[in-house]
């Protein structure tokens, strides 16, 4: 281990990793250098644009807001984890459908937030949705289409939880 | 019709929901090196002494150059800005070392040690101000500097490094038909881009000279040409790579990171350095959008038909010209708004002040004249008693007129103006008169609307190529130079190629990087051009493939090539389409059952070139800038609380004539981002600086944006009138949401207001200030 680094134990999209890190590394650093998860993104560095947001245990969180140390046994899910190409989560499918977005890099901290929300309110109210989502910024999008995406996905969720419970 | 006209979802968009889709900066190779830089703190200063020793002997520290080490002097137009500022700074967060080191943090460490101390010189805080006789002169050397691309006139002596003018008519004569005259002075701030992606950039030199560049760019053939020039390395030998950009919005047509990655990777013998932007750097180091101050004179008859106009604008360059001298012209040339105005007068000054530098911004200049110009209708409409759309109307261009370059319009060249004004007022319920409408007992309604023109304002020589390679299976791979920053350019291109071929546009591959060596270079993305120019080449590359095809077909089936048709992956007999070939039986050439085989790969060629453009002429400003226009409107509705002048954007309907809409969904959704921004531009974004020219809002907890939940419901529609010498008819409508919105907005709440909002952006404070002393 380097010199002034401190071990971590730490559950990412499922697998378990146990590397050192440093001391004042970011958890959004270490998913990115550290993992190569660069789907979670950077976009500024006062914790307002919510491109880097994760799910830490469940919830919602800006990655550049928590130090690596303190994500310590815990389980982080990124926009790596919540689908695959073949089978996309309920939210991806929606944002691409819906064009919910445009140059495709708040998308995935929006993704991860509205993931968040809706693991809260499954049906979200318009109002909601604007609430739910006031930490991320999106430049390009003008944000009409991301709501519509949001409410698409709580449709689409719904209708897989009708479907599970069906089996 | 296969492909064009449908929504399509973006070819890129699947990695992009998936984590997949890499970014510049997503790429970190081990044995990287950090570049990072230290900036200036003072607006206007010389610099008394820099001194690098203590940040050398720093841990992890390669190398620390400052402005001595770099011999060139950059910019597009004009060469007046040094890579790393040489004994005096002309704007706070201009770059003043740059630092080498292992690591970032070790380069950030190494930064702030570098120890400098300022001589404090005057600091020009405003245009006008600048523009003074007697005003410091931030670049007294203005006169020795190497005019890099023409027109450009700086005036040696002065902060006025460029301007364009308009002389058309004869005003002694408009202002003699002229029976009601209004005058009004604008401003606007400058601002900032604030793409998501902050600007990165990587270079790395090989042992044989070749300079592998990657770039977060609009311009990856722009940096390939400067890099070779400034450095004299021949093109060839420059590589540019740009993967997704993650916004960009004209930010990032300016060449700067690059250069500087460049020197840092010279100076630690051509190993791989990065450099990128921290949030702050990106809003006050790299260059952002102009500002103006702006007066306009406007004369009507009684009836309300327009007679003679005259304005002036001092635009806010920032410490160096970078592209604003093309953006002053790009005003000039529009600078009637779509109506149609005989007797011109235009002086467009751009000005040096102590601000950061400009470059393009989503618009290049026409959200400036549009809100001139919208403003002063207003006025007009106001002082004759019309209703300001009426009046609007009643002064649109029509073909046969010609605009302030003389340029004669045609209903293919520009569109149709007064069909989107009339579909605006209606999606946004416009009630004839403009009256503030009482809602709650604090809280008033009002409506505002604008309309505007663009054209593309590019070179006359700009260019652009597409390379269609087959696959044995029949499929296409396209290679294009326009850049994906959002706008869907690339997909735009595979639906226009499939809707050519009668082909399935998941059966066209693309790539979504650029990289100069292998792709056919396309001017820049931007002025929303992907579509006209990236299409032209496609359609072109596209009968080449096509005619190959039914070369190599026309000898299997025994046919003359004119009695050929391509479409659902066949060249098929026209008049017996059971009778054909599959692509993927000549793709590759055909085989006969012998064995023996003719044709070979298919691959077709597509270059473009702009076409009877010209320069403006110095005195007259006659000239053709750009092929056509897109033209529309946008109208707002506003809530105004009366007693705070709160207040809340509830709708805004944008209608924009786009010849042909290529992907609904996708232009729908490009048009409201464009809103988006201009709202944001008119309720509350802005470059704040203090007395001292300091950036007061470097972050983007004090740079204000647009948030979920703020944005009021878009409505968007458009018309078509085909643009013929388009691909489909199709116009750029890639920035034109955003150039009417701050207008719009402005109009709405003076009427709310019941004053005169003629600067942005109108936040509350502003409102009230406006409002002082009125009674309502
Ligand atoms: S990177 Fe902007 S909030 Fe985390
Ligand atoms: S899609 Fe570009 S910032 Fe949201």
């Amino acid at each position: 281990m380097r010199e002034g680094w401190e071990p971590l134990k730490i559950t990412v999209n499922g697998v378990q990793h146990a590397l050192s890190v440093e001391p004042r590394a970011l958890l959004s650093e270490y998913l990115r250098e550290e993992l190569g998860l660069t789907g979670t993104h950077v976009g500024c560095d006062t914790s307002q644009c919510g491109a880097c947001t994760v799910l830490l245990d469940g919830k919602a969180v800006k990655s550049c807001t928590v130090l690596a140390v303190q994500a310590e046994g815990s389980e982080v899910t990124t926009v790596e984890g919540i689908g695959s190409v073949d089978d996309l989560h309920a939210v991806q499918a929606a944002f691409w459908d819906r064009h919910g977005l445009q140059c495709g890099f708040c998308t995935p901290g929006v993704m991860m937030a509205a993931i968040g929300l809706l693991q809260e309110r499954p049906h979200p109210t318009e109002e909601e949705i604007r609430a739910g989502l006031d930490g991320v910024i999106c430049r390009c999008t003008g944000y009409q289409n991301i709501v519509r995406a949001v409410q698409d996905a709580a449709g689409r969720l719904a209708a897989e939880q009708d479907r599970a419970v069906g089996d | 019709m296969t492909a064009v006209g449908e929504s399509v979802r973006r070819k890129e968009a699947e990695n992009k929901v998936s984590g997949a889709a890499k970014y510049n900066d997503d790429f970190t190779v081990p044995g990287m090196l950090y570049a990072t830089l230290r900036t200036s703190t003072k607006a206007h200063a010389t610099l008394r002494f820099v001194d690098k020793r203590k940040a050398l002997q720093m841990p992890g520290v390669r190398a620390v150059l400052l402005g001595e080490d770099a011999k060139v002097l950059c910019g597009e137009v004009l060469a007046d800005r040094p890579p790393l500022a040489k004994g005096r700074v002309r704007y706070s967060g201009e770059p003043i070392a740059l630092v080498v080191a292992d690591s970032e943090a070790q380069a950030m460490a190494a930064a702030a040690a570098i120890d400098i101390a300022y001589d404090p010189l005057p600091v020009v805080n405003s245009p006008l101000e600048a523009a003074k006789p007697g005003a410091p002169v931030i670049h007294p050397e203005l006169g020795s500097y190497t005019k890099e691309q023409s027109p450009i006139y700086p005036q040696a002596g002065t902060n006025i490094c460029d301007s364009a003018h308009i002389r058309k008519g004869d005003m002694a004569r408009g202002w003699q038909e002229a029976e009601v005259v209004v005058e009004g002075d604008f401003t606007l701030p400058q601002i900032d881009h604030a793409a998501m992606e902050t600007r990165s950039a990587r270079v790395e030199i090989l042992p044989d000279g070749r300079v592998q560049v990657f770039s977060s760019t609009q311009a990856p053939f722009e940096v390939q040409k400067l890099l070779s020039k400034y450095f004299a390395v021949p093109q060839g030998q420059v590589v540019v790579s740009t993967p997704l950009v993650g916004g960009a919005f004209g930010g990032k047509t300016s060449v700067n990171l690059e250069v500087l990655a460049y020197m840092a990777s010279k100076a630690v013998g051509g190993r791989l350095v990065r450099l990128a932007n921290t949030r702050e750097q990106d809003i006050a180091t790299s260059p952002v959008g102009v500002g103006m101050q702006a007066r306009m004179k406007l004369g009507a008859t009684r009836d309300g038909r327009l007679a003679a106009a005259e304005m002036a604008y001092w635009l806010d360059t920032g410490a160096y010209t970078d592209s604003t001298p093309r953006v002053a012209r790009a005003i000039a040339a529009n600078c009637t708004g779509p109506y149609r105005v005989p007797n011109v007068h235009c002086d467009v000054n751009v000005v040096y002040t102590n601000h950061v530098f400009t470059t393009a911004y989503r618009g290049f200049g026409h959200i400036n004249l549009t809100f001139t110009v919208e403003r002063i209708m207003e006025k007009l409409a106001h002082a004759l008693g019309v209703d300001p759309l009426e009046l609007r109307k009643r002064n649109v261009l029509e073909p046969g007129d010609t605009t302030p370059t003389t340029v004669r319009l045609t209903r293919s060249n520009l569109g149709d103006t007064a069909k989107c004004l009339e579909r605006t007022a209606e999606l946004i319920g416009w009630t004839p008169g403009s009256h503030a409408e009482r809602i709650g007992p604090h809280t008033v309604r009002a409506h505002g609307i604008a309309a505007f023109w663009k054209t593309s304002s590019s070179p006359p020589d700009a260019i652009s190529g597409a390379l269609i390679t087959m696959n044995k299976d029949g499929t296409m791979n396209l290679a294009t130079g326009t850049v994906e920053f959002g706008a869907g350019t690339k997909t735009t291109a595979a639906q226009i190629l499939a809707e050519r071929m009668g082909m399935d546009v998941d059966q066209i591959h693309i790539h979504s990087d650029v990289n100069t060596k292998v792709d056919p270079e396309h001017w820049k993305t931007v002025a929303s051009m992907s579509t006209y120019m990236s299409g032209r080449a496609v359609l072109e590359a596209a009968e080449d493939v096509i005619r190959q095809l039914k070369s190599v077909a026309a000898t299997v089936l025994r046919c003359p090539p004119a009695d050929l048709e391509v479409g659902g992956g066949r060249v098929y007999l026209r008049d017996d389409p059971q009778q054909y070939v599959a692509f993927k039986d000549i793709a590759h050439g055909y085989k006969y059952q012998e064995g023996d085989s003719i044709g070979g790969q298919v691959m077709g060629r597509g270059s473009f070139i702009m076409r009877h453009l010209t320069l403006l002429d110095q005195k007259t400003g006659q000239g053709r800038p750009g092929p056509a226009w897109t033209v529309g409107a946008t109208a707002v509705e506003v809530d105004l609380d009366t007693r705070d002048f709160t207040y809340r954007i509830r709708r805004a309907a944008t209608v924009m004539d786009a010849g042909k809409v290529i992907n609904p969904r996708t232009a729908r959704g490009v048009v409201m981002g464009g809103m988006n921004m201009g709202l944001g531009y008119g309720s509350r974004e802005s470059m704040l600086y203090s007395d001292q020219g300091e950036v007061l809002n470097g972050q983007l907890r004090l740079y204000k944006l647009m948030r979920y939940g703020e944005q009021p419901e878009y409505l968007v529609d458009f018309v078509e009138t085909p643009q013929v010498d388009s691909p489909y008819g199709a116009r750029p409508i890639g920035e034109h949401g955003n150039l009417a919105a701050p207008a719009a907005l402005a109009n709405a709440l003076s009427v709310a207001a019941g004053v005169p909002i003629d600067e942005l952006p109108a936040t509350p404070e502003h409102i009230w200030r406006a409002t002082k002393g009125v009674h309502r």
